[in-house]
């Protein structure tokens, strides 16, 4: 479902439909009809900066609450996704006519037909070339023939096609299964996502806004104790890629708040992590530790095989020793198949501080030993910090995930009837496929780089791997309603469900997607304590 | 049985894939389903689907194959994926020996879950390493014989076996429906199509689960 800038989310297409505004009469009756309105005073800024258009055309909206920033405000800040890792930028379309080729090689490969991953093609390989959509990239290094336009001749892998005009509202009307299928409707994107947004390689300026912003996160971060009320409120619409190594760091109350404490502090975790790799990590090879070593050393290779980095040796030693430390020091769950997705995130994150082109093609070996064993070190502590709040999706039984799927499926009943009744007349249960979407948190329904931007907000929402996720999950599995209301039998809806055509997806689909997660948690704030934590 | 002719298909059986994790439950499945073979499978989360329709005499049968992940840790969890299983292909790795000595465990859950007719296949997978095999073929098959359980060795890799796997379990259960050696009522295959004679029985029989 692709949103056209200037209209307004047709009411029967997507997250809006007519019993919302019914149930819940006190909510500002803007919000509902302009699905695309921010909810002003919350802690949380709204996320897609086109929706800023009709910020200014409903003054409504800054009255909701005198608490709220002005929308010049909130237009300045609130650039979800306007970060490095956007390549839809639509609203800078000006500003960005060219692209310039990479001086790094390009990484292709064919990949079999998943739902999650598509690698760049090489130009041999392109069976389809794409209409070209928004051509803002600061990402500009990809072999691009699936951008050109039809007209265009053979393909050079290095030439990125300008962006004369915002063909968003060309897409609004397409269906995304038809764009899965046929034609990309966007340029075909790493896995991770590429370069930042200001570096020396010669990549695209920023835009003022995303200068703003990053500026935004400097300062706060260079306060000598940093804020961490401000930093989420600003994270959650999206962390500047420089500065998310930090900022994750910070969110996830690894990295103390108090500048002075910093070093001191990650020495003695880093030093805490590497005893515990002396203490515990020869016992891999004893009786009792020999099959969670087994399992994890079999999964590794299984994480996302798609992305080089991750089939260095070198890398997949560093996860191996993370997961197994953590398991033995978490007997309650040891180690479950999907925990080693969960690392992944993080590593990249921290490694990307130090990778000015493409992480996920970089040679990890080439990095200086002692910044090798800080990424792990803190990659196992952040990961750490993730798994506290969600251990009982692991234990036995996974109860967490069980509580967590049933209470999907009653807020889907409430809030998409038709859904959830089709759902029924299939007879396909929810544990079915949300199974996954609770145990991977949605990292096998989406692109890496999509689940990064998503951590973002996830770090910034209280317990948000736990809550918010949950609304999350809701919100994706509704954007999907078109489709899935048009699978008539058991067979093709699962089949559907488990492989959710999200491969172009970028920071704008995860931008929507969480707006419309925070409205469904806003709507139900207040409902019975099965949504409560 | 409604054999109505203007059917696309006129049995759903529901087959589920079991075994140790790593022995390649789910390449089976998309050699089957897809014929294709990915080196770059992940691990299968929960519980994974796939179909095909197949030929038997002149009968088509959709068959609805469940690849569920092999970690202990997920049972509980996909207990409940045995429900209305009819035939079951119980998997293990021929190069790792640990893999077929689990093979008592599996059936001892399955049986636990299923249906007591499930047709079971036992399936010595990855053949194309035979030469560092640890299961010795005689020795499976001659566990399978005592067992009542069919058996085959497959390559998923090399596409050996696999379709003979499938259609020798689907043809063994289409067997036992069509010539209602079992009573009818414990046989859960799931006929769609305007009859309702075996989606009422199946859903009677379902109340063990």
């Amino acid at each position: 479902m692709k949103l056209g800038v200037l209209s307004p989310w047709p009411p029967t297409t997507g997250f809006i439909s007519g019993r919302e505004t019914q149930r819940f009469p006190e909510a500002p009756i803007s919000f509902f009809f302009l699905s695309l309105q921010p909810v002003y005073g919350a802690q949380h800024p709204p996320l897609d900066p086109r929706r800023h258009r009709l910020l200014k055309d409903t003054p409504k909206a800054s009255s909701l609450n005198s608490k709220s920033k002005k929308p010049s405000t909130f237009h300045e800040f609130a650039r979800s996704t306007n970060d490095a890792w956007d390549i839809d930028d639509e609203e800078d379309d000006g500003m960005f006519s060219l692209k310039q080729p990479s001086s790094s090689p390009v990484q292709s490969r064919s990949m079999p037909q998943t739902p999650c991953v598509k690698f760049i093609k090489a130009p041999e390989e392109t069976e389809s070339l794409p209409r070209p959509r928004d051509r803002q990239e600061f990402i500009s290094t990809n072999p691009v023939q699936d951008r050109l336009d039809d007209e265009s001749g053979p393909a050079n892998g290095r030439v990125v096609k300008s962006c004369s005009d915002a063909q968003l509202n060309v897409n609004a009307a397409r269906n995304t299964l038809q764009k899965q299928q046929s034609l990309p409707v966007r340029p075909v994107i790493p896995l991770v996502a590429r370069i930042s947004d200001q570096n020396a390689s010669g990549a695209p300026p920023m835009t003022v806004r995303e200068k703003t912003r990053l500026d935004k996160f400097k300062q706060l971060l260079a306060s000598p104790n940093t804020d961490l009320e401000e930093l989420r409120k600003h994270s959650w619409s999206g962390i500047p890629r420089e500065v998310r190594p930090v900022t994750w760091r910070l969110l996830s109350g690894y990295l103390p708040a108090n500048r002075e404490r910093r070093d001191l502090v990650l020495q003695r975790k880093r030093e805490e992590y590497f005893g515990f790799i002396e203490q515990y990590y020869h016992s891999r090879t004893d009786e009792n530790h020999r099959d969670t070593y087994r399992q994890i050393h079999i999964d590794i290779p299984r994480t996302n095989p798609l992305i080089p980095l991750f089939q260095q040796p070198l890398v997949q030693e560093v996860f191996e020793r993370i997961l197994f430390i953590w398991a033995i020091r978490h007997p309650a769950s040891g180690y479950v198949q999907g925990i080693n997705d969960l690392v992944t995130p993080f590593f990249v994150v921290f490694l990307s501080e130090f990778v000015e082109e493409d992480v996920e093609n970089f040679e990890m070996a080439s990095l200086p030993q002692d910044t090798q064993r800080n990424i792990e070190a803190d990659s196992f502590w952040c990961m750490s910090k993730l798994l506290d709040g969600i251990q009982d999706n692991y234990t036995f039984a996974q109860p967490g995930i069980q509580i967590k799927v049933k209470a999907l499926e009653e807020l889907v009943s409430r809030i998409d009837e038709d859904v959830h009744v089709h759902f029924q007349k299939c007879e396909v249960e929810y544990l079915q496929f949300a199974f996954r979407w609770m145990n991977n948190l949605l990292m096998r329904e989406l692109p890496l780089r999509c689940t990064i931007r998503l951590w973002d907000t996830y770090q910034a929402e209280s317990e948000g791997f736990s809550h918010f996720h949950l609304y999350v999950c809701a919100a994706f599995l509704i954007k999907w309603r078109k489709e899935i209301l048009s699978m008539l039998d058991f067979q093709s809806l699962l089949m559907l469900l488990q492989n959710l055509p999200t491969i172009h997806w970028g920071n704008e689909e995860v931008g929507l997607l969480l707006a419309e997660a925070y409205r469904l948690k806003y709507m139900f704030a207040d409902a019975p304590s099965h949504y409560k934590r | 049985v409604n054999m109505g002719t203007d059917l696309a298909y006129n049995f759903v059986f529901k087959v589920v894939l079991i075994g140790e994790s790593g022995v390649g439950k789910s390449n089976l499945l998309s050699r089957f389903t897809k014929n294709e073979f990915n080196h770059d499978s992940r691990t299968t989360i929960g519980v994974e689907f796939s179909t095909r329709s197949i030929q038997v005499d002149s009968i088509t049968i959709k068959a609805q194959i469940w690849d569920t992940a092999g970690l202990e840790r997920y049972r509980a969890i996909t207990s409940a994926y045995y429900r209305g299983a009819v035939g079951a292909l119980l998997v293990y790795d021929i190069t790792k020996h640990l893999t077929y000595e689990n093979v008592e465990r599996w059936l001892k859950e399955l049986y636990h879950h299923a249906d007591p007719h499930i047709v079971v296949m036992l399936v010595g997978n990855k053949s194309d390493l035979a030469n560092v095999r640890t299961v010795p073929t005689e020795e499976a098959r001659d566990f399978a014989e005592a067992k009542g359980l069919l058996f085959m060795e497959t390559s998923a890799l090399e596409s050996t076996n696999v379709e003979s796997a499938f259609l020798e379990v689907l043809t063994a259960i289409h067997k036992k429906v069509a010539s209602k050696e079992v009573t009818r009522g414990s046989i859960s295959a799931v006929t769609l199509g305007p009859s309702s004679e075996f989606n009422e029985e199946k859903r009677s029989c379902c109340n063990s689960s």
